[in-house]
C-alpha cells in the first residue's frame, strides 16, 4: 500500500501531522541542526500508525479517494518503505522532476555504495528532512550537505522512484549481464519518432514527484550532487501538471491539448489490476525484480499551434471523446464504457484501448511540460509520458506499434525522447536499499 | 577570470598595515637595549636575541657580506610581516614591525635570492598566541613558495609574448599567447585576490565595467586571433601587461593564505573551469581553453597535494576520492594533447558537444569532493 498518509517527523513535516485541512502552514525551522538519522528512523513505526489514523480522519471529513486526502494535507509524507516503490501506484502528485543518469564509475562496489547513499538521502527527503548534516550550522569554510532550498517546506508527498536502464546490464560492466530481464528490451524505432539522444536513454533514472516543484527539484539536485564522480546527469525533465490520475474517483486532469487524460487509467487501489498489469510477478523470470515494474519514459512534443487551429469537431474525432465532459463518442458521461466502433478507426482512444491491443494495459503517470519556446517561437510543450507495466513488450511496445502507425493524433505530436528502465521492488525497511535484490 | 566575485583569499592589506617599513631608526619598546641587531653576511644571519616582548619591534640589520642583501620578518607560514630590500654591502638598515606574541622567522637573503638564511625568533608576552599546526604551516609555506615561483616563471614567458607583439610578429605572438598564461591560471585565486591587477590583465570583453578600458591578455587575444592584426595600440598594451604582471610578481608573496583558503582556492580553480573553460568562453578567439583548463587543474592539484597529509589523516575516504578524480580528469585531458612533450592541446572549437559533456562530467566529479577539502583540513 502506498497511498498517501502523513508521517510525523520532528522537522519539516511536523506542522502537517494529521492536521486538519487549513492548519497553519508554518513549519518550524530546523532547530539545533539536522535530527540524527537514528531518531528519524525511529519514528517510522509509530509514524505510520499515527499517520494512517490521521489520513483516515481527513478522508472521512471529505470524500474518499487518495487524491482527496492528499489535496487536504498536501504537506504530508508518503511512506518510503514498502513492498513496491512509492511513486507508481501511489496517488499522483502535481509536480515532477525526472532525471536520467549515466553511470561513470566502473567499480561495482562503488555503484552499490552510491545506491545505499541515495537510499539514505531518499529516506530523509521523502520524510521532509534535509540530507546529511543539513543546510546550515556546519563549518563556515565548507559547503553544507544540503543545498537548503527545501528548508521550511513540508514533505509535500515527495516520492522518489529509481529505475535501472538496459546499459547497466551490458556485458563486462558490472557483472549483471546474466540478470537482465528478458522484458527489459531496448525500444524499437517507431514510425514518426524523432529521438534526440541528449533526451534519451540512461543507466539509472529517478522520478521525483511532489506537490511542490521546489521539493521535487531539490531532491534530484541532492542525488546528483551525492553522485558526482560516480554518475553524471544525462538529461532531466520538469513536469508541472499530472495528466493521468491513479485515483479514478478524483477529477481527471487535462493535458496540454485541453482533453481529460487518464480516464481509464489503472487505479492505484485496484490490487488485482496492478498484479495483472503493473507489478512484475515472482514467476516472470527475474526473481530480483519481483514486486517491481518496467517504466517507459517518452518526451512527446505537441504541435501546439496547429492543434489550436484545429476545429473542435476534428479535435474530438481525433481523440474519440468530447472535450467538455470527456465522454466517449456516443456516450454522455466521462466514465461510461466506450463503444469503440462508434469512434473513427484512427481515433486515439479507440487505438489505445486494451480491446484494440490484445488487452495491453499500462499504468500512466505522465506530466505536462512546457520548456518555454523553441527558437521559432513555438511553445515547447507536450506530454512527458511515463508508463509502468509488467512487461514492456506486452505493454508499451504493443500499444505504440499500433498508435505510431495508425493514430490520427500523430499529425499533432512527435516523440522526441525515449528511455526504458527496470524498476526494482520497494525498499523494505531501514536496512534495505535501492537495488539490493539485484546487487546483493 | 570571473567578474565581480568574492574570493576567500584576501589581499595583504592587513599585513601591509602592521608592517610599517621605515628606513629610520625608531626607539623600540620591545627590548631592553632598544633594537634587535641582525648581523647579515654572505653565509650567516645572526640575531642578537631570539626572544623579545611582543609589540613594536625594531630590527637593525648590518650587511657585513659582499653581496647586496634583504631582510625579512616572516610568519611561520612564510607570510611576510615586514621586509627591506637592497641593503648594500657595508650598509645598515632598520625595519620595524608590530608583532603579536607568537613565532616568527628572520631571513637574510644574500644576493636577494632564494629562501634566505633563517633564524627562528619568538615574541612573548600578552596578546593571544595563535594555535598553529606545523603541518598546516608547512603546507601554506610551500604553497606560498609555489605561487611565487609561478609568478617568477611567468614573467619571461609573458615577456616573450609581449616582445612578439611589439615586434609585430603575429605568428610568434599567437604561439606565445597561451604559454604566457599558464602560471597565472595555475594560481588564479591568489592572483585574483589582488583586486586591482586581475581586471587589468585577465578581463574578458563582457566582463568590462562601464568606462573601463579593456587591457590585458584577452584584448591582445582578440587582436591576434580574431582581427589578425597588431597595431600600435596593441604594442602599447603588451607593455602595460608586463607592467601589471610585474606588480603581481611583486605582491603575490604577501597574499593572505590559510589552509582553508588554499582548499577553497583549489575548488575555485575548478569553478573557473566549470563556468569559463568548459563552455569555451575564456579563450573564445584563440580556442586555447584546454591549456588554461589544464593549468587550473594543475594549480588545484598542487594545493591539494600540499594539504593531503592533513586531509588524508582527517578524511581518508575523501583523499582517496580526490586522488582518483584528479587522475581521471588528467587522463581525460591527455586525450586532447597529441604531443605529450608540449603544452599544447586540441583547439576547443574542435571539441564536440559530447566530448565537452564528458569534460564537464569530469569537472563535476572532481569539484564536488574538492569542495569538501576545506572541511577536511579544518577538522
Amino acid at each position: 500500500m502506498s497511498e498517501s498518509v502523513s508521517e510525523p517527523g520532528p522537522e519539516r513535516s511536523s506542522a502537517g501531522d494529521g492536521a486538519p485541512a487549513g492548519a497553519p502552514e508554518s513549519a518550524p525551522e530546523q532547530a539545533g541542526g539536522a535530527p540524527s538519522r537514528r531518531s528519524v528512523l525511529g519514528w517510522g513505526g509509530a509514524g505510520l500508525a499515527l499517520g494512517a489514523a490521521a489520513a483516515g480522519g481527513t478522508a472521512l471529513a471529505l470524500r474518499p479517494g487518495p487524491d482527496m486526502v492528499s489535496a487536504a494535507s498536501a504537506g504530508s509524507a508518503v511512506p518510503f518503505h514498502g513492498e513496491h516503490q512509492a511513486g507508481i501506484a501511489s496517488a499522483v502528485q502535481d509536480r515532477l522532476h525526472f532525471a536520467a543518469f549515466d553511470v561513470k564509475t566502473k567499480d561495482r562496489a562503488e555503484l552499490v555504495q552510491l545506491l545505499k547513499d541515495w537510499t539514505e538521502a531518499a529516506r530523509l527527503m521523502t520524510a521532509g528532512h534535509p540530507v546529511g548534516e543539513g543546510g546550515y550550522g556546519g563549518l563556515p569554510q565548507a559547503p553544507p550537505d544540503d543545498t537548503g532550498e527545501a528548508l521550511g517546506l513540508k514533505a509535500s508527498r515527495l516520492t522518489l522512484t529509481i529505475g535501472f536502464g538496459p546499459g547497466l546490464f551490458a556485458k563486462g560492466r558490472f557483472g549483471l549481464e546474466g540478470r537482465r530481464p528478458d522484458a527489459l528490451v531496448e525500444l524499437e524505432s517507431f514510425p514518426g519518432d524523432n529521438l534526440d539522444p541528449a533526451r534519451s536513454g540512461g543507466d539509472l533514472c529517478v522520478q521525483a514527484c511532489a506537490d511542490d516543484p521546489q521539493v521535487a527539484v531539490h531532491a534530484i539536485r541532492q542525488l546528483a550532487r551525492i553522485g558526482f564522480g560516480k554518475i553524471a546527469v544525462r538529461w532531466s525533465q520538469l513536469g508541472f501538471g499530472k495528466t493521468s490520475s491513479t485515483t479514478p474517483d478524483a477529477q481527471t486532469p487535462r493535458n496540454m491539448m485541453g482533453f481529460k487524460d487518464g480516464t481509464r487509467n489503472v487505479s492505484g487501489t485496484d490490487a488485482a489490476a496492478l498484479e495483472k498489469h503493473v507489478w512484475v510477478g515472482a514467476g516472470d523470470g527475474s526473481d530480483w525484480l519481483a514486486g517491481g515494474s518496467y517504466l517507459v519514459a517518452r518526451r512527446i512534443r505537441m504541435h501546439i499551434e496547429t492543434w489550436d487551429r484545429t476545429s473542435l469537431g476534428e479535435q474530438e474525432d481525433i481523440i474519440g471523446r468530447d472535450k467538455g465532459e470527456g465522454a466517449p463518442v456516443g456516450k454522455s458521461k466521462e466514465r461510461d464504457e466506450p463503444f469503440l466502433k462508434a469512434m473513427k478507426p484512427d481515433a486515439h482512444v479507440r487505438l489505445a484501448h486494451p480491446d484494440s491491443n490484445s488487452g495491453a494495459t499500462i499504468l500512466r503517470r505522465g506530466y505536462s511540460f512546457t520548456d518555454g519556446t523553441d527558437g521559432l517561437g513555438r511553445l515547447d510543450a507536450g506530454l512527458f509520458f511515463l508508463a509502468y507495466q509488467r512487461d514492456v513488450r506486452k505493454g508499451f511496445i504493443t500499444l505504440q506499434r499500433n498508435l505510431s502507425k495508425n493514430d490520427s493524433l500523430n499529425e499533432y505530436i512527435q516523440h522526441v525522447g525515449s528511455a526504458v528502465f527496470a524498476v526494482p521492488p520497494g525498499v523494505r525497511d531501514k536496512d534495505d536499499w535501492w537495488g539490493r535484490t539485484l546487487f546483493a | 577570470m570571473r567578474p565581480a566575485r568574492l574570493t576567500v583569499l584576501t589581499a595583504a592589506a592587513v599585513v601591509a598595515a602592521l608592517s610599517a617599513v621605515t628606513g629610520c631608526s625608531e626607539k623600540s619598546d620591545a627590548s631592553g637595549d632598544g633594537t634587535i641587531k641582525v648581523a647579515a653576511s654572505d653565509s650567516a644571519c645572526e640575531v642578537s636575541t631570539k626572544e623579545f616582548p611582543a609589540g613594536k619591534v625594531a630590527f637593525e640589520v648590518e650587511n657585513k657580506g659582499s653581496k647586496v642583501t634583504e631582510l625579512y620578518v616572516l610568519f611561520p607560514d612564510d607570510r611576510i610581516v615586514a621586509e627591506r630590500e637592497n641593503i648594500g654591502p657595508g650598509t645598515k638598515a632598520t625595519i620595524t614591525a608590530e608583532l603579536k606574541a607568537g613565532d616568527y622567522e628572520i631571513a637574510c637573503k644574500p644576493g636577494m635570492k632564494g629562501d634566505g638564511i633563517r633564524q627562528a625568533v619568538k615574541a612573548t608576552g600578552s596578546g593571544t598566541v595563535e594555535k598553529r599546526s606545523p603541518e598546516a604551516d608547512a603546507a601554506v609555506a610551500a604553497y606560498r613558495k609555489y605561487v611565487q615561483e609561478q609568478a617568477d616563471e611567468t614573467i619571461p614567458k609573458a615577456q616573450a609574448f609581449a616582445d612578439a607583439v611589439k615586434a609585430g610578429d603575429i605568428e610568434a605572438a599567437k604561439k606565445a599567447y597561451s604559454l604566457s598564461r599558464i602560471g597565472w591560471e595555475r594560481t588564479e585565486p591568489v592572483a585574483e585576490s589582488f583586486g586591482d591587477i586581475d581586471p587589468k590583465v585577465d578581463v574578458r570583453e563582457d566582463g568590462l565595467e562601464p568606462n573601463q578600458e579593456w587591457t590585458g591578455w584577452h584584448k591582445l587575444e582578440k587582436s591576434l586571433f580574431a582581427d589578425n592584426k597588431i597595431d600600435d595600440a596593441d604594442k602599447k598594451l603588451a607593455e602595460t601587461l608586463m607592467t601589471d604582471l610585474a606588480e603581481w610578481q611583486k605582491k603575490v608573496g604577501q597574499a593572505e593564505i590559510t589552509p582553508t583558503s588554499m582548499a577553497n582556492g583549489a575548488k575555485e580553480l575548478l569553478d573557473e573551469v566549470a563556468t569559463g573553460k568548459v563552455t569555451g568562453e575564456e579563450d573564445r578567439y584563440s580556442h586555447t581553453d584546454l591549456v588554461d583548463f589544464k593549468a587550473n587543474v594543475e594549480g588545484a592539484e598542487k594545493a591539494y597535494e600540499l594539504l593531503k597529509p592533513i586531509a588524508a589523516k582527517n578524511d581518508p575516504t575523501l583523499s582517496t576520492e580526490l586522488d582518483k578524480q584528479f587522475a581521471a580528469l588528467n587522463n581525460l585531458l591527455e586525450k586532447y594533447r597529441p604531443n605529450k612533450a608540449a603544452y599544447e592541446y586540441t583547439a576547443y572549437d574542435k571539441v564536440g558537444e559530447a566530448e565537452r559533456k564528458e569534460l564537464s562530467d569530469g569537472v563535476n566529479a572532481l569539484a564536488e569532493p574538492l569542495s569538501k577539502l576545506a572541511a577536511a583540513v579544518a577538522k
